[in-house]
């Protein structure tokens, strides 16, 4: 009896291995299915008892292509999202690559849904043509007269669940162009009653980050790194660390990038790294402070720049300019910025019983820290896995083309005997001061305008710490010297501009630099419309009617960004402000997408300014999960304000000052009472969100205070006079 | 030092060193990692739990001064506020990264507790002290709100 059971459960279980369906593409782009998934990219897996798994190329770190990707799979192949679930990819760029950026697997420039929608819609079309061709087989019917709904296939009299078909559809090719739904016939996408697909293990403690997994027999590795970029260590005394509980031992990394802590806990690791004296060699250490790079700034966009960003004639501008009725003219100041995501980075290592290497992390870009292992442990990529978990945020920060963090653990790996998993952590005060940041950036704008308050002339010079120089980016993103990612938004920006000239000087670095949300955007929006609202002042001109006046008669791009201005202008009943509160506005096109936000601020730079409202207009193109493109938005203008106010990072004679977050204040609940966010319908194929919603917010919020007070060109508000209530 | 911890109504024997903060231990020994690492120095709330009802930072709350309290973490949360709260979180998807959330939550049961109608000022006073870098806060702020409601109901 007891043989047959298990004789019976074995062959049931084997017919279930058999009968899993993938569907995805071949590296060759073309559509492919098949029961195992070596052979194609699978985006998405029906398993045997009918339960179907969206295949996520995209890390999850709040921006939400859990649900995106997962909504597109179950749009296509009609299935509801509460019957779906949905699973990371394992790295393989050869696989997953994200179509914006070449061979490389990865999320970032809000690409996630923009290069992934017609690939999703495609695989889950797929799986549905292929459920319904064996369904249509078993019960003599034509394919025509089926159709799948909420996991059922119904017609021809018969309904059937999909699990009865799996076998069947595993068995078959996939279709080279099936067809897709008409958005007519949509019923999730575009939907705003689709919810997330991970609120509720993120409100109840369940949801892993990367930062929660503790594997057996686990070390905690901290690292203590130079204070100063570019120290070396030369040794290191830990007499009083091997008075902590729990503490290993430490050891120089190969680099002499710092010194690696090895501890039985985290809190042991922090208390045993506290009690190590490290002996750094500081002789070719970073010894300027952030004033001095300030100065550099300045003076660079005083001076001839570097390059010539848009191959106009700097000249002629000026002529255009000096012979104008009025001239405008600003300098403006950014300074460095922390990411600070709320889960402070980690990662966690351990050797595979085949000779390979796990890394379990919040991947932003897997196939970076993928080629990196590969390098340090001398193995094939294939024998390298990642395993993709929750992140707690990034805004940028988990992307850098070093693999920085992942090559500190697999550096500190690498001098152990590889016997137990080492987990990384980084504290808060890691984080603060370990540089990643966004760049110190200068700016010097000067308008002419015309008798009637038409722009004539535009000088635009940058001076910015380039972020892709010397990284594997270079490449793709620098060209004729100038880093894209230092200008964006300016040469490339919608408004016809007569006369404008862009130039462009980079000064060297005192900290590594990273994108942070929205990039060059998170500058060059500010100029560009504080610039326009300076420009309309003086013209005696609307700000709207000055910014519309210069979007007229242009392509769609400028027709589009229009629609967000005016519609943001209605929808925060621009020029109405009620008694004893200022409005300001500025509009942006980035990753695709045009946003335009009009921030409503009460009180006074003196006393204290509080802002009460942020009315903000998006069209990205069709809005997938609508309520997803909301809460970016939402987000987006948070992580611009919040900086804006009161966030730097500064450097005392190459150490960084800041520590943690009271003295890098982060945005908290009261600095905005209200956020509405209005989204253009649209047929146009979908673009980003994760970054659009920044670049507007803080030239907005700067308009605002203009109206009555100062116009702050000195980043962050704080150091200009501005206070806050 | 051998320790006695009631945590989320059961009695665990723990074993560290005094001074080390209740959230490692909750973390690293029992294994329970609803309750998040931030900051470190109380500036985040990510690692707000509850000693006696009350939201504490577990990262500033020395491990022998838990000893004895009732200890409440996220995935010990069973009472009317806490089920009306972690209701209305879903029901306006408040959660980004969510990351911060369990420490969000924590204090908006700590609130509704104490105040079962706050108003939005109360609530951002209340909340001050939670940092979402998402900035989910106006989801949060709402989903106070219509906690409150459905504890009125």
């Amino acid at each position: 009896m007891t043989l047959n059971t298990s004789r019976r459960g074995f062959l049931k279980s084997a017919a279930a291995a058999a009968a899993v369906l993938y569907v995805g593409a071949r590296p060759d782009g073309a559509l492919a299915a098949g029961s195992a998934p070596a052979q194609l990219n699978p985006f998405v897996r029906i398993d045997a008892d009918g339960t179907v798994t969206a295949i996520v190329k995209h890390f999850e770190k709040g921006q939400g292509p859990a649900t995106g990707l997962t909504t597109l799979i179950a749009e296509e192949l009609g299935v509801s999202m509460e019957d779906i679930q949905y699973e990371f990819a394992p790295s393989d760029p050869s696989r997953y690559a994200n179509l914006a950026f070449g061979q490389f697997q990865g999320t970032g420039g809000s690409t996630a849904m923009a290069n992934s929608f017609m690939q999703y819609r495609q695989a889950g079309a797929a799986a549905r043509e292929m459920l319904i061709k064996a369904a249509a087989e078993a019960w003599g019917a034509d394919v025509s007269t089926l159709s799948i709904e909420d996991g059922i296939i119904k017609g021809a009299g018969q309904q059937a669940p999909i699990a009865d078909f799996v076998g069947a559809a595993a068995q078959m090719e996939a279709p080279a162009e099936p067809r897709l739904k008409d958005p007519s016939e949509f019923r999730l996408i575009g939907n705003a009653k689709v919810k997330r697909k991970d609120s509720l293990p993120k409100t109840n403690g369940t949801a892993k980050y990367a930062m929660d997994l503790h594997l057996p027999n686990q070390m905690v590795a901290v690292i203590a790194r130079s204070p100063r970029m570019g120290g070396l260590a030369a040794g290191f005394d830990d007499t009083d660390a091997k008075e902590v509980k729990g503490y290993i031992r430490a050891a120089v990394l190969p680099n002499k990038a710092g010194v690696a802590v090895y501890a039985e806990n985290t809190w042991a690791a922090f208390q045993a790294r506290e009690a190590v004296t490290v002996d750094w060699d500081l002789s070719n250490a970073e010894n300027r402070s952030s004033d001095q790079i300030r100065e550099q700034l300045l003076n660079a966009v005083n001076s001839d720049p570097e390059y010539n960003v848009n191959g106009a004639d700097p000249a002629a501008t000026a002529a255009l300019i000096d012979g104008a009725e009025k001239v405008v003219e600003q300098t403006f100041y950014f300074p460095l910025l922390a990411h600070a995501p709320m889960e402070p980075l980690t990662c966690t290592i351990e050797a595979n019983e085949d000779g390979g290497i796990t890394l379990h992390d919040g991947a932003q870009i897997p196939t970076g820290p993928h080629m990196a292992l590969a390098e340090i442990f001398q193995l094939p990529m294939e024998k390298i896995r990642i395993n993709t978990m929750l992140a707690g945020g990034s805004f940028g920060r988990r992307a850098t083309p070093t693999a920085d963090y992942q090559v500190e653990a697999a550096l500190a790996f690498v001098l152990t005997d590889r016997s137990r998993p080492v987990k990384l952590v980084w504290s808060r005060e890691d984080d603060i001061t370990g540089g990643y940041y966004r760049p110190a950036v200068a700016h010097k704008v000067r308008v002419g305008l015309d008798a009637g308050g038409n722009i004539t002339g535009w000088d635009h010079r940058i001076a910015a710490q380039s972020i892709i120089k010397g990284t594997f980016f270079e490449p793709m993103l620098v060209h004729n010297g100038v880093d894209h990612t230092s200008v964006e938004g300016v040469p490339d920006g919608l408004y016809q501009i007569q006369g404008q000239f862009v130039g462009l000087s980079d000064v060297a670095k005192a900290t590594n630099v990273l994108w942070w949300r929205s990039v060059g955007h998170t500058h060059t929006a500010y100029v560009m419309e504080t610039m326009m609202d300076e420009a309309a002042r003086a013209a005696g001109r609307d700000p709207v009617e000055f910014r519309l006046a210069l979007l007229e008669g242009g392509g769609k791009d400028q027709e589009r960004l229009a629609g967000v201005l005016k519609l943001a202008a209605d929808k925060g009943n621009w020029g109405s402000a009620p008694e004893g509160r200022s409005q300001g506005i500025a509009v942006h096109k980035s990753f695709g997408s045009y946003v335009a936000e009009v921030v409503e601020i009460s009180g006074n730079a003196d006393d204290g300014v509080q802002v009460e409202k942020v009315t903000c207009a998006v069209d990205c193109g069709l809005a997938v999960n609508p309520d997803v493109v909301k809460a970016q938005m939402e987000g987006g203008i948070g992580y611009g304000i919040g900086h804006v106010m009161r966030n730097e990072i500064t450097l005392t004679d190459g150490v960084v000052d800041q520590f943690n977050f009271p003295d890098y204040e982060p945005l908290r609940i009261g600095d905005i009472n209200a956020i509405e966010v209005h989204i253009v319908p649209s047929a146009e194929a979908p673009s980003g969100v994760g970054e659009p919603g920044t670049p507007p917010s803080a030239p907005a919020l700067a308009n605002a205070i203009a109206v009555s007070g100062p116009r702050v060109t000195e980043l962050p508000m704080i150091n200009s006079g501005i206070s806050f209530a | 030092m051998a320790l006695s911890l009631k945590l989320n109504g059961q009695t665990h024997e723990v074993e560290a060193e005094p001074g080390t903060p209740l959230l490692w231990v909750i973390r690293d020994e029992l294994k329970l990692t609803g309750t998040k690492f931030g900051c470190g120095v109380a500036a985040c709330g990510a690692c707000t739990v509850h000693l006696d009802g009350e939201p504490v930072r577990s990262c500033q709350t020395y491990i022998e001064d838990a000893e004895g309290a009732e200890i409440t973490t996220i995935e010990g949360l069973n009472s009317k506020a806490a089920q009306a709260v972690q209701a209305a979180w879903v029901e306006l998807d408040v959660v980004q990264c969510g990351y911060c959330q369990s420490g969000q939550i924590m204090s908006a049961v700590g609130l509704l507790s104490e105040n079962p109608k706050p108003t939005v000022e109360e609530i951002d006073d209340y909340m001050n002290g939670n940092a979402c870098r998402c900035a989910t806060y106006q989801r949060i702020r709402s989903a106070i709100l219509r906690a409150s409601d459905m504890m009125e109901a």
